[in-house]
């Protein structure tokens, strides 16, 4: 084909038209030589001839680029048809684009959580060595996002394993960038020596930690992590060979890892590493480096080649009771001894890395997953249903373009493209909000003192399946209808939106169905909203022991104050004292741990001599506390300025301690001690209060026994504060109030605020992203059902136009027409609700973890779901139902 | 007709004179003593093709009833093609003959 003929395709056109007419006159002109009559000579011409459109487009398309030529054409006719009625189309890419979008952000969660592997050299290789059998825990101190393993014990195992290449570990800390007043945190990570090396970590500059980094004593060094050297340093190379301060010590920094490298702990990400050897300097007590108690670490080892996990598993578990025999703690009681000797070693996979994000949010992802699932199948369920009803309406229009001569194939093709132009814009809009929205559901799980690190670059793997599942929706309910019109007889295609017809109930049966099933999975998902909502809003309702409002507690670390320990209790005091001087400041106090604040101390006790099975929770509490967190003193009293170090100890307990331990004697003035580790002394503690039973560590839990210990009688009191505050009001006014009151005191004391409200808000924080996140997506899907049924009415009504306007011209009145329509709405509507509360019955359970005091099957969340669908749905059956009752009949009657 | 044969008709058709298409399609069918039946529709693809490969050449005349028409005419080209064709053809028929009609018979 010669170009030109391409870009001089219209005037060739005329030009075949020209000589087909010539040939027309030509046979008319001889047939009427022949004899004919020039009717009859015109039809034999014609016939003689044949379609002559077909002909032109035939040779059209031989000058065309073909395919792509009428590709263009049908997008182009596609975007006209759209433009022309662009309530179908937003819809319809709204549905789309927030179907596939929902799906494939939380899919990239779940991939860069669960499914992704560790950017490092061969993470294949990578297991975790951990303690997998402890059939009575483990007793000791915990530190860090995963105490996994103690020091010695780390060591122990790298010096006999011999399944893997190299053994590493790592534990989670913070540091105190700052040099006093309020506290900047940083995060960090203390390494073993062969840490970066093991995983392949390359330095972008500097050079990274080494073993012989890593040695007892050592001074410490410091990594920084790439995205903290861009933040702090404004990626500046000379940053390497300078000091950065941490909780006061000046360290000197070494290198930068590279960019992608975060951690091994996914979901957490990592501003600071340090070796392990200089633990000592930042932590009291030599660190819990000799203390096989105190835990700590994760530990990570590569397997040699051709060594199966379960291999190393199995060698573990069989050199476990060496390993753990040489390392038990000499401050281990037998009992405690003999729990530890029954533990075991193993492995576990770890090439996805580790995760405490992945623990506490999987199975929250999971249902999000499915919840994001349902509503990509309501969104397309709502597709099928635009797109039939756009077909339907257009057999009219195919069956007269089918009697003009345009061939079957085409026709389909340009519907098809019409689907797919929407499928295409609207999977592009989907790919923007599953950007957004991933983003979204990062910040509402990450907090300032966990900041949550989430690599989200788009997964196209993940767009590209949630989208393709829409698009063929589309295209599917798009072409089905399409090839229908296609073999329909033109005849009876041509009359069918004729007056008199009343459009049989089977016409609608598909539609009918899609929309049943849109109720009925908008159930699902409404009863899941109510569910988490309702289980929220138990958990923010119960009154937990103590008051939430004008609470805030301000940690002090005065390690960088340089207070000389016999000084350090007269110096708290005078803090304590400033503080309540502070306007505004209603009650101070202090304790080792407030509510629900993450920090906790459990210990068994000894009741008369007697070993209790139960363990015991504890706190250690000033003067005041109980007025100043309004719990109520039941008996007794409070601790006061009675109790000093040299007074005979002293403890006030809460209900549940009393009925737990003490069988309902009047606890006051009995006495019991707790089990300390050998060499401690263990005191008796005498009990001179009791108060109302408070929460612990969780909302969710019961109320447990709890003892309340005099931390006036701690004869040496640490270079740590907690101090609980209550104040008329909890502001940035009031927290830099204190501050200076504090900093009068010593400029190099580090301040760290938390009020009592966002403390039990991030203890909540799944809770809140389960019923925020199902009661949008319920929402969404309430509204697409309802789209999808006030199409589906609407355009009956239209269809049935006709047949109402005879009913009222034969008398029926607007209630009756009315309560027709409504009743068929009700129908759907009945049989929604019959497949949605069957199907809600079985997803409810997966959701019964998540729910407190409520159970899966709670009649009133079912109850109050339905009669939601119920009103939604009636309201979108009501108004086209309105709307054909006030048509007069009339002009029913007279059109079409 | 068979695939492929309307072409060379054309061409022979042509090698006596240009023509109209009008003209081109009675011809075939009345040289042929009205065996072959042209669909005179289909002509015009054909006519189409042709010309655009070279072997025809087009041009606006005067027909015998005095009308305005588009003829066509051969080109050298179309000249060589019909003499490949028609030996090719001639093949075909020989080949098909051998089998149809063995020298046995």
């Amino acid at each position: 084909m010669r170009l030109s003929r391409f870009f001089r395709r219209g005037r060739w056109d005329d030009e075949r038209a020209r000589e087909l007419d010539s040939y027309l006159h030509e046979e008319i002109a001889d047939n009427l030589a022949r004899g004919m009559t020039l009717d009859d000579a015109r039809r034999a011409a014609h016939r003689k001839l044949g379609n002559p459109t077909l002909i032109r487009e035939e040779i059209y398309t031989m000058n065309s680029l073909g395919f792509l030529e009428t590709l263009w054409q049908d997008l182009r006719y596609g975007a006209r048809l759209l433009l022309r009625n662009p309530t179908f189309a937003v819809v319809a890419i709204l549905t789309l684009a927030l179907g596939t979008g929902a799906n494939t952000a939380i899919f990239q969660l779940v991939d860069a959580i669960r499914l992704r592997t560790l950017p490092v050299e061969h993470p294949e290789q990578l297991v975790e060595v951990r303690i997998v059998k402890a059939p009575n825990g483990r007793t000791g101190q915990f530190n860090g996002r995963w105490p996994m393993l103690s020091y010695p014990l780390y060591l122990k195992i790298k010096e006999q394993q011999q399944a893997f290449t190299d053994f590493i570990a790592w534990g989670s800390t913070n540091f105190d960038l700052a040099t006093g007043g309020e506290q900047r945190h940083a995060e960090a990570m203390w390494v073993s020596g062969d840490f970066f090396g093991a995983l392949g970590v390359r330095p972008s500059v500097g050079r990274l930690l080494s073993p012989s980094d890593d040695v007892e004593g050592c001074a410490p060094s410091a990594v920084l992590g790439h995205a903290f050297w861009q933040r702090e340093y404004g990626g500046d190379p000379s940053a390497v060979g300078r000091t950065i301060l941490l909780d006061g010590k000046r360290v000197d920094i070494i290198g930068v890892t590279s960019a992608q490298f975060y951690g091994v702990d996914v979901g957490r990400s990592f501003d600071i590493a340090v070796p392990i050897c200089s633990r000592p300097a930042f932590v009291p007590n030599g660190g819990g480096l000799g203390k096989s108690d105190v835990w700590f670490l994760g530990g990570l080892g590569r397997l040699k080649p051709g060594i199966s996990l379960e291999q190393a598993g199995a060698q573990l578990a069989g050199l476990s009771k060496g390993i753990l025999e040489a390392t038990v703690s000499s401050r281990y009681t037998a009992a405690d001894a003999k729990n530890y000797r029954e533990m075991e070693l193993g492995t576990r996979q770890a090439s996805a890395g580790i995760s405490g994000v992945r623990r506490n949010y999987g199975d929250s992802l999971n249902i999000l997953l499915g919840v994001t699932g349902v509503v990509l199948l309501i969104a397309c369920a709502n597709l099928a249903n635009l797109m039939l009803a756009r077909a339907t309406a257009r057999e009219r229009e195919v069956a007269v373009r089918l009697a003009i001569g345009a061939s079957r194939r085409r026709i389909v093709r340009q519907m098809l493209s019409e689907s797919l132009l929407i499928a295409a814009i609207g999977a592009a809009a989907g790919v923007l909000v599953a950007q957004w929205f991933s983003r979204a559901l990062v910040g509402f799980i990450s907090t300032d003192s966990s900041p949550l690190f989430i690599d989200l670059s788009l997964d196209w793997r993940a767009f590209a399946f949630t989208a393709a599942v829409a698009v063929s929706a589309c295209l599917l309910f798009g072409l089905a209808p399409a090839l229908k019109a296609t073999h329909t007889s033109l005849g009876s295609a041509m009359k069918a939106g004729g007056r008199g017809s009343t459009d049989g109930r089977e016409r609608f049966g598909i539609r009918r169905a899609l929309v049943v099933l849109q109720v009925g999975l908008s159930l699902v998902l409404v009863v899941g909203a109510l569910l988490f909502a309702r289980s929220l809003r138990n958990l923010t309702t119960l009154d937990p022991g103590f008051r939430q409002d004008g609470i805030f507690s301000a940690a002090l670390d005065l390690r960088k104050a340089n207070i000389p320990e016999a000084g350090m209790a007269a110096t708290q005091d005078r803090i304590l004292e400033r503080v309540r001087a502070v306007p505004g400041v209603r009650n101070v106090t202090q304790a080792f741990t407030t509510p629900v604040g993450g920090n906790f101390w459990n210990d068994r006790i000894i009741v008369g001599g007697v070993q209790q099975k139960d363990i015991a929770n504890f706190n250690q509490v000033g003067p005041g506390y109980f007025t100043t967190l309004g719990i109520r003193l039941i008996s007794g009293r409070d601790i006061d300025a009675r109790d000093t170090p040299q007074s005979p100890k002293v403890a006030v307990v809460s209900e549940s301690f009393v009925k737990k331990f003490l069988g309902g004697r009047d606890p006051l003035g009995q006495a019991f001690q707790v089990e300390a580790p050998v060499g401690d002394p263990r005191p008796a503690i005498q009990i001179v209060g009791v108060v109302a039973d408070t929460k612990y560590t969780d909302l969710r839990e019961p109320f447990t026994p709890l003892a309340y210990l005099a931390i006036t009688q701690d004869e040496h009191p640490g270079p740590f504060l907690q101090m609980v505050i209550r104040a008329d009001s909890v502001s940035s006014a009031m927290t830099t109030a204190t501050t200076r009151a504090i900093t009068d005191i010593n400029p190099a004391i580090a301040i760290q605020y938390q009020t009592m409200r966002e403390q039990i808000d991030q203890s909540l924080t799944r809770e809140r992203l389960m019923a925020t996140l199902s009661a949008f997506f319920g929402g969404l899907a309430l509204l697409i059902a309802t789209i999808g049924l006030y199409g589906v009415m609407s355009y009956m009504v239209g269809r049935r136009r006709t047949e109402i306007g005879v009913r009222m011209a034969l008398g029926a009145d607007a209630g009756m027409v009315v309560r027709m329509i409504v009743r068929e709405a009700g129908m759907l509507l009945v049989a929604g609700l019959v497949v949605g509360a069957a199907l809600s019955f079985y997803a409810a359970r997966t959701a019964a973890a998540f729910l407190y005091e409520l159970k899966p099957s709670d009649p009133l969340t079912m109850a109050m779901a339905m009669a939601t669908l119920a009103s939604v749905t009636l309201l979108a059956g009501w108004i086209p139902a309105r709307r054909a009752a006030r048509l007069p009949p009339t002009v029913a009657l007279r059109e079409d | 007709m068979l695939q492929g044969t309307l072409d060379v008709l054309v061409l022979k058709t042509l090698a006596l004179g240009p023509a109209h298409g009008h003209t081109i399609a009675h011809a075939i069918e009345h040289r042929s003593e009205d065996v072959l039946q042209v669909e005179h529709g289909s002509l015009y693809p054909a006519l189409h093709r042709l010309e655009d490969r070279g072997w025809i050449a087009s041009f606006w005349g005067t027909s015998e009833n005095n009308r305005r028409a588009r003829y066509y005419r051969l080109t050298p080209k179309g000249h060589s093609q019909l003499e490949a064709q028609t030996n090719r053809w001639d093949e075909i028929v020989r080949a098909v003959n051998r089998i149809l009609r063995p020298a046995s018979d």
